[in-house]
C-alpha cells in the first residue's frame, strides 16, 4: 500500500523527481518569503502589482526594476514573485475544494451503489464531457473577474475526475472482508468512512490532486491570460503575458525590444510545470513498476 | 462493430442534452434583466421598457426548468438568440465563424499524426542517437510550455522579429478582392474557396497564414504523442515476434512499416482521445493570440462582454467539436482492433 513513508524513500532515489521537488520546493520558498523578497506594495491587497507610475511604454530592466516593467509600469519582478503565491494560493483552494465534494460524491457513489451512484456519475459524466477550459471560461465569464471567482470555475471543472478516483478506490476496498466485520460489529457507515474508507484510499487521490496543481495553475493563467482571470493590475503571470501581445502586435514599436515581457514570465510557468510534470511522470513509474 | 457505432450514435443527443442541461444551469445564475440582452435582435442598447417586454415575452422569471425545454426548442429551430459582439444572430455567427476554426484544426490535427509519427518512429529505430536526444529534448520543452506561450513565442519571433508571418487569417490584398466582389466567398474555408476561385495567389496567402497558428497548436499538442509512439515502438521492438521476423532475415525498414506501425496505432489513438481536450483549448487560446476570426477567439470576446447567447453558442460548438472527436477515435478504435468487443 502507498504511504508518505515509503513514497518519501521513493522520491530520494529516483533522480527525475528528485530534481522536480527540488524545483517545487524553491517555488514554495519564493511563495511563502513573498513579502520578504518583493515587498508590499499594497497594504489591503498585497497582489495588487507595485506601478513606478503611468507611462504607457514598458521599460526594460533596470536598477530600479530587475525584470523591467509591462505597460502602465507594473514591475514584472514583484508581479513575478506575488504571482508565484498566487498561484498557489488558487491551486490550494482549488484542490481543496474540489477534492472535498470528489471524496464526498465518490464516497456517496462508491459506498451506496443504485441509483446514487448512476446519478451521480451522469452528472460527472457530463460535466466532463465538456472541455474543462471552455467551461471555465462560461463560469469566469458569468461570475466576473477576480481570484475567488477564478477558484469557484476551476474547482467546480475539476471535481468529477476525483470523484472518479475517489469512487473506484472505494470499490477496490468496499467488498474486502474487514468491511465486511465492521459491518457486522455494527459499525455506522460514518465509521467505516472515517476508520476505514480514507485511510486505506486517500493517499494516492492526494498524490494525484498534488500533481493537478500544475494543471490548476495553467488554467488560471489561461484564464487570466484571455482577460477572464484575475482583475487588471494583479500580479499574475498570465496577465503580464497578455500585456506583452499589444507590443508584439503594434507595428509602430520594435517588438523585439519588449522581450523581457514576454521571455521572464515565459520562463516562471514553464519551470512550474517542468518539474511538476517531471515528478508526475517519476510517479508513475513509481506507481506503475512494470513500465 | 456496427451495433457498437449505432449505439455510440445513440448516446450523443443523450449526452448533447446533458451539456446544454448544464450549461444553461450555470448561465442561469445571472439575474433575468441581464439574460434578456441575450434575445435582443439587434445592437441597439435596449430600454427598460424593453427589457421588461423580453422578459415577460420569453418568461425570464419563469422556473428554470420550464424555460430550459423552450430555450432547447428553439435551439432546435435554429434560434440560439443574438450575439452582441458578432453583431449577428448566435446561429449565423456560428456558421461564420465554424469553417475558420475546422480548418485550423485540421492544419493541426494532420500534422500531428503525420510528423508526430514519423519523428516518434525515429527517435525509436535510433534510439540513444543525437537524433533521438533531440527530439525528446524539444518534445519535453513544448510539453511543459502552456500554448499561449508558445503562440505569443512564434508570434514575438516569426511577426514581430522576421516579419515573414503576420497573425489574422489573410493579408489585406484578400480582404481588397473579398470586397470588392472578384473573391467570392462560397464556403468560408479559404482554400476550398480559393481553388473554387481559382486564385492561387489566395491559396498561398492562406497556407502563410494558416502556417504559424497551425505550428503553434502542433507544437502544444504533438509532444505527448512524439512520446508514446516512442516508447510504444520500443516495446513493441523488443517482441519476440520481431525477432522472428528479424530472423527470418526482413529488412528492419519493412518490419517497422508492415508490422509495428500498426500495433503501436492502439496507444497512439489512446493518446490522440486524451489530447483532445488539450487540442481544443489550444485551438480557442491560439485563435485568440493570432486574430484568427473563429470560434474559440469569438467565444473569448464574448465572454469579455458577458455576450450570453454568444458564450452559449461558443461553449456548445466546442462541446459538440470534442463529442465527435470522440467519437470518431471510438471508431477507430474499433476498426483498428478486431480484439475489442463492445457488447
Amino acid at each position: 500500500m502507498l504511504t508518505f513513508k515509503n513514497l518519501y524513500s521513493r522520491i530520494i532515489k529516483n533522480r527525475q523527481a528528485t530534481v522536480g521537488v527540488a524545483i517545487i520546493l524553491l517555488y514554495i520558498i519564493i511563495a511563502v518569503f513573498a513579502p520578504i523578497i518583493a515587498g508590499v506594495s499594497d497594504t489591503r491587497d498585497p497582489y495588487i502589482a507595485k506601478q513606478h507610475s503611468f507611462s504607457p511604454v514598458p521599460e526594460k530592466p533596470s536598477s530600479k526594476a530587475i525584470f523591467g516593467t509591462t505597460q502602465n509600469q507594473y514591475d514584472i519582478f514583484y508581479s513575478m514573485i506575488w504571482g508565484t503565491r498566487l498561484a498557489f494560493k488558487i491551486s490550494v483552494f482549488v484542490v481543496m475544494i474540489s477534492l472535498v465534494i470528489g471524496v464526498i460524491l465518490g464516497w456517496l457513489s462508491g459506498y451506496y451503489g443504485g441509483w446514487v451512484d448512476d446519478v451521480i456519475m451522469r452528472i460527472t459524466d457530463i460535466v466532463l464531457s465538456i472541455p474543462s477550459l471552455i467551461l471555465a471560461i462560461v463560469i469566469a465569464s458569468i461570475l466576473g473577474p477576480g481570484i475567488d471567482k477564478i477558484i469557484a470555475a476551476i474547482a467546480f471543472v475539476s471535481w468529477p475526475s476525483y470523484a472518479r478516483l475517489f469512487r473506484s478506490e472505494i470499490l477496490k476496498i468496499k467488498s474486502m472482508d474487514f468491511i465486511t466485520y465492521s459491518k457486522l460489529a455494527g459499525a455506522s457507515s460514518w465509521w467505516i468512512f472515517k476508520k476505514h474508507l480514507i485511510p486505506n484510499s486517500i493517499y494516492s487521490v492526494i498524490v494525484i490532486a498534488a500533481l493537478d496543481i500544475s494543471n490548476i495553475v495553467l488554467m488560471a493563467s489561461s484564464l487570466s491570460f484571455l482577460g477572464l482571470g484575475s482583475p487588471q493590475g494583479y500580479s499574475d503571470w498570465g496577465e503580464v503575458i497578455s500585456m506583452s501581445r499589444n507590443w508584439i502586435i503594434s507595428s509602430f514599436s520594435n517588438p523585439a525590444a519588449y522581450w523581457h515581457i514576454v521571455v521572464i514570465p515565459s520562463a516562471f510557468m514553464f519551470f512550474f510545470v517542468l518539474a511538476f510534470n517531471m515528478v508526475g511522470d517519476s510517479f508513475r513509474d513509481i506507481f506503475d513498476p512494470n513500465r | 462493430m456496427k451495433k457498437f457505432i449505432t449505439r455510440r450514435l445513440f448516446l450523443i443527443p443523450l449526452t448533447f442534452i446533458g451539456i446544454t442541461l448544464i450549461l444553461f444551469a450555470i448561465i442561469n445564475i445571472l439575474p433575468p434583466e441581464t439574460l434578456a440582452t441575450s434575445y435582443a435582435t439587434s445592437d441597439k442598447e435596449l430600454t427598460k421598457t424593453e427589457i421588461n417586454e423580453i422578459v415577460k415575452k420569453y418568461g425570464l422569471d419563469k422556473p428554470v426548468i420550464e424555460r430550459y425545454f423552450k430555450w432547447l426548442a428553439n435551439t432546435f429551430k435554429g434560434d440560439m438568440g443574438y450575439s452582441q459582439v458578432a453583431k449577428l444572430p448566435t446561429t449565423k455567427a456560428i456558421i461564420n465563424f465554424l469553417p475558420a476554426t475546422i480548418e485550423l484544426t485540421l492544419f493541426s490535427v494532420i500534422p500531428i499524426f503525420f510528423i508526430g509519427n514519423i519523428l516518434g518512429l525515429i527517435s525509436a529505430v535510433r534510439k540513444d542517437s543525437i537524433t533521438d536526444k533531440i527530439i525528446r529534448f524539444f518534445a519535453s520543452l513544448f510539453y511543459s510550455m502552456p500554448s499561449f506561450v508558445i503562440g505569443i513565442f512564434l508570434l514575438l519571433i516569426f511577426y514581430g522579429v522576421l516579419g515573414i508571418f503576420e497573425p489574422q487569417r489573410y493579408s489585406i490584398d484578400t480582404d481588397m478582392l473579398i470586397l470588392n466582389g472578384s473573391f467570392v466567398k462560397y464556403t468560408n474555408f479559404m482554400i476550398i474557396d480559393s481553388v473554387l476561385n481559382l486564385n492561387l495567389t489566395v491559396f498561398m496567402d492562406t497556407l502563410k497564414h494558416l502556417f504559424l497558428p497551425a505550428t503553434a497548436i502542433f507544437l502544444g499538442t504533438s509532444a505527448s504523442f512524439i512520446k508514446i509512439t516512442r516508447t510504444s515502438t520500443l516495446e513493441e521492438l523488443n517482441k519476440d515476434y520481431v525477432r522472428t521476423l528479424r530472423a527470418k532475415g526482413l529488412e528492419e525498414k519493412y518490419i517497422i512499416n508492415k508490422h509495428i506501425r500498426k500495433n503501436i496505432l492502439i496507444p497512439q489513438l489512446t493518446i490522440g482521445g486524451l489530447q483532445l481536450i488539450r487540442l481544443l483549448s489550444g485551438v480557442v487560446i491560439i485563435e485568440t493570440i493570432f486574430d484568427w476570426p473563429g470560434i474559440g477567439s469569438w467565444g473569448v470576446k464574448c465572454a469579455g462582454q458577458l455576450d450570453i447567447s454568444g458564450v452559449m453558442g461558443f461553449a456548445i460548438v466546442v462541446s459538440v467539436l470534442f463529442l465527435i472527436g470522440n467519437l470518431l477515435i471510438d471508431i477507430l478504435y474499433a476498426v483498428v482492433d478486431p480484439r475489442i468487443r463492445y457488447d
